[in-house]
């Protein structure tokens, strides 16, 4: 048992992949030499070598291409897109080329890769690199999407998402990289499409994701402590596939769902398990769902206002508690 | 198909003081009578409503993939566009598999499943037709980048349009492969006309792609690309080239589509008699009468013809007495088990 940063455990686990298979490659801008931006890849380079490990130039849909290239051509590569606000400058490859080759070729093409990218605000960034696009991710058909919350899930997700034979996008939360968790010794490999119920409890569920899953327990710790309500918190983990059977089962035991979402409130994730949980569980209910979202606005620089957009413990304290009295 | 035996006596398709050899030539001009007849026969099918969806013709061109494709070797792999059907009958693919698809048949390449923009046929070395625009020459890089890394000896090629030349994914992989020296050959059908806008009017540069060449430190390439004699020689120089590690080529093909963009455009905007002028250089033809001036029998190519009608003859029966796609697909090959499930 180690304890390591979310960075360190990003670096570990692809290290961990490539020292087990040859073929599997890393790309990106700035990820060799200089190990990342956020300092998530140092190290790779002089373990794996110049052949291994590539700096490419600031080309996106350069990066995404040659990653699916070599994906259809028997390589397992992960790329690296800096920033996930990126995405919009690359998002051919994640939204019509990745997904869709297997389905239109009958079955002919293959496209195992990952693309890792920095997700999440937090940083003072402003509006074009901060955002939480995993909900861009999840809407298309042929994507696998996760999202780790601590440094075990980083190495165990990673290993998931590089062994997995299809295009996988791997959020990383740009706010968790300096967090650090209890690591164990060895190989981790995690499955895909599994939540992790991290907080069990029986007055209501609270589904939460990435940076959001500290605040949630957080949250959950002064409801208990100072209201008496105990949540059960599920740390969602896996977007698609996305564990349904986790949380119908927290819902029929806590009988309410709030979800905590850090993009913002127009068809976020949320939607869709509110969506699931109203068709297949509605009779569970005992109040309507509820979700705790980031505003339909662009973040802002300021930390004083970006604090009041993303949904804090405060935030999530005050609106279960309004919703479980009302 | 006909074989050396049958030529002439003392004709020059001996191959005498010939690079190509007269073998070769009648696979070229076999080849773009196919890709001639299957194109045809596809046109001629959606006036009967029996090709169903869009299709963009490759009639005119067929000088581009046929040399391309003669010149390669097994294992060498094609990237093309929605205006694919060329390239993909170049490398063998049948007849009857790209006309199903095209008339969303079960015995179509893809079952129906992708239609006439995104034929693909793996076992062939087709890695797919790639309808966004600019999106698969970086592609074919990574296809490249794999066999530089694995040692393989196999070039990726990529084709593509001259409206192709001012996206950025265009200007993106032509740095990458010239950065990493990958083993890949970009090559530009420039037929005049992006969809219906001529290229010409909407470029800084006379020719599209060969005058950006300089920009990545590479050889700026024109050839006749109606000429399949001249395509097949520039292309097996740059395959050379790529197998010995020296890097990416960008080739420039001057052709002309002798059909519209799409089946939805009649072409009108193109100024009287230059459909006729370039029909004066359509590659079929001018093959047709080289292979005569090299002495190969009448007879000799009046038999591949008469073989490649019969060929498209037999696969338009067997595509229209073919069943739609079975329904059981529709959910299958969403993901890599076979199925389509997002959740438990």
């Amino acid at each position: 048992m180690a304890e390591l940063t979310y960075r360190e455990a990003v670096a570990r686990g692809i290290a961990q992949e490539m020292a087990r298979d040859p073929d599997v490659v890393f790309l990106g801008e700035d990820v060799a030499k200089a190990g990342g931006v956020f300092k998530a890849t140092v190290g790779l380079y002089e373990q794996f070598g110049p052949l291994r490990v590539r700096d490419t130039p600031i080309s996106e849909q350069a990066i995404l291409g040659a990653a699916m290239g070599a994906a259809m051509t028997g390589l397992k590569p992960i790329a690296e897109i800096m920033f996930s606000d990126f995405f919009a400058v690359c998002f051919d490859y994640i939204a019509n080329e990745f997904p869709k080759s297997r389905y239109m070729s009958n079955g002919q093409t293959k496209c195992p890769l990952v693309v890792r990218t920095g997700n999440g605000a937090g940083s003072r960034f402003g509006a074009q690199h901060s955002q939480s696009v995993e909900n861009w991710c999840m809407m298309i058909p042929g994507l696998k999407v996760v999202a780790p919350s601590t440094p075990r899930d980083v190495i165990g997700l990673m290993a998931a998402a590089v062994r997995d034979p299809d295009p996988v996008i791997f959020f990383e939360h740009k706010s968790l990289y300096a967090t650090k968790g209890e690591v164990p010794d060895g190989e981790i490999v995690d499955r895909l499409g599994t939540a992790k119920i991290v907080r069990p409890g029986k007055d209501c569920t609270i589904i939460a994701l990435a940076l959001m899953v500290s605040r949630a327990l957080a949250a959950a710790e002064t409801l208990q402590s100072e209201h008496g309500i105990d949540c059960e918190v599920i740390d969602v983990r896996s977007l698609v596939p996305l564990d349904t059977q986790t949380i119908l089962g927290s819902v029929a035991k806590t009988h309410r769902l709030f979800t905590v979402e850090e993009n913002p409130r127009l068809c976020g994730w949320g939607a869709e398990i509110v969506s699931i949980v109203a068709d297949e569980a509605f009779y569970e209910l005992d109040g309507p769902p509820v979700r705790i979202t980031t505003p339909h606005i662009p973040l802002p620089a300021a930390d004083i206002l970006e604090d009041m957009v993303l949904p804090t413990a405060e935030r999530i304290v005050e609106t279960v508690k309004r919703s479980l009295e009302s | 198909m006909a074989r050396v035996s049958d030529r002439a006596p003392g004709a020059a398709g001996s191959g005498l003081n010939d690079d190509i050899g007269e073998d070769k030539r009648l696979a070229l001009y076999r080849s773009q009578v196919v890709i001639r007849e299957a194109e045809q026969r596809a046109f001629d099918l959606f006036l009967q409503n029996l090709v169903k969806g869009t299709s963009h013709l490759s009639l005119g061109q067929e000088a581009v993939a046929a040399g391309f494709a003669e010149a390669m070797q097994p294992g060498d792999l094609s990237f093309c566009t929605y205006r694919g059907h060329s390239h993909t009958l170049a490398r063998g693919v049948p007849v009857e598999k790209v006309l199903g698809e095209l008339m969303q048949r079960d015995n179509g390449l893809m079952r129906g499943k992708g239609g006439s923009m995104h034929l693909t046929s793996e076992e062939h070395g087709v890695m797919g037709s790639y309808a966004i625009i600019g999106a698969h020459l970086p592609i074919a890089c990574g296809s490249a980048w794999r066999a530089q890394y694995k040692g393989h000896k196999d070039v990726s090629v990529c084709f593509f349009g001259d409206g192709t030349t001012n996206i950025g994914a265009f200007h993106e992989a032509l740095n990458f492969a010239a950065v990493w020296k990958l083993p890949v050959i970009f090559v530009c059908e420039n037929n005049l006309y992006m969809e219906y806008t001529p290229i010409g009017e909407v470029t800084a540069v006379q020719h599209p792609a060969a005058d950006r060449a300089a920009s990545y430190g590479l050889e700026r390439i024109v050839i006749d690309g109606n000429d399949a004699d001249a395509v097949y020689r520039t292309a097996r120089t740059a395959y050379d080239k790529a197998r010995a590690g020296r890097g990416p080529s960008l080739i420039e093909c001057m052709t002309y589509r002798h059909s519209g963009h799409s089946r939805a455009d009649p072409a009108k905007y193109r100024p009287e008699g230059e459909l006729e002028k370039w029909k004066l250089r359509d590659p079929v033809k001018i093959y047709r009468e080289r292979l005569l001036q090299f002495g190969v029998a009448e007879k000799v190519i009046a038999g591949i013809e008469t073989e490649v009608r019969k060929v498209v003859d037999d696969a338009t029966e067997t595509c229209k007495a073919a069943p739609p796609p079975s329904l059981d697909i529709l959910t299958t090959d969403v993901y890599a088990d076979g199925g389509w499930a997002w959740r438990n």
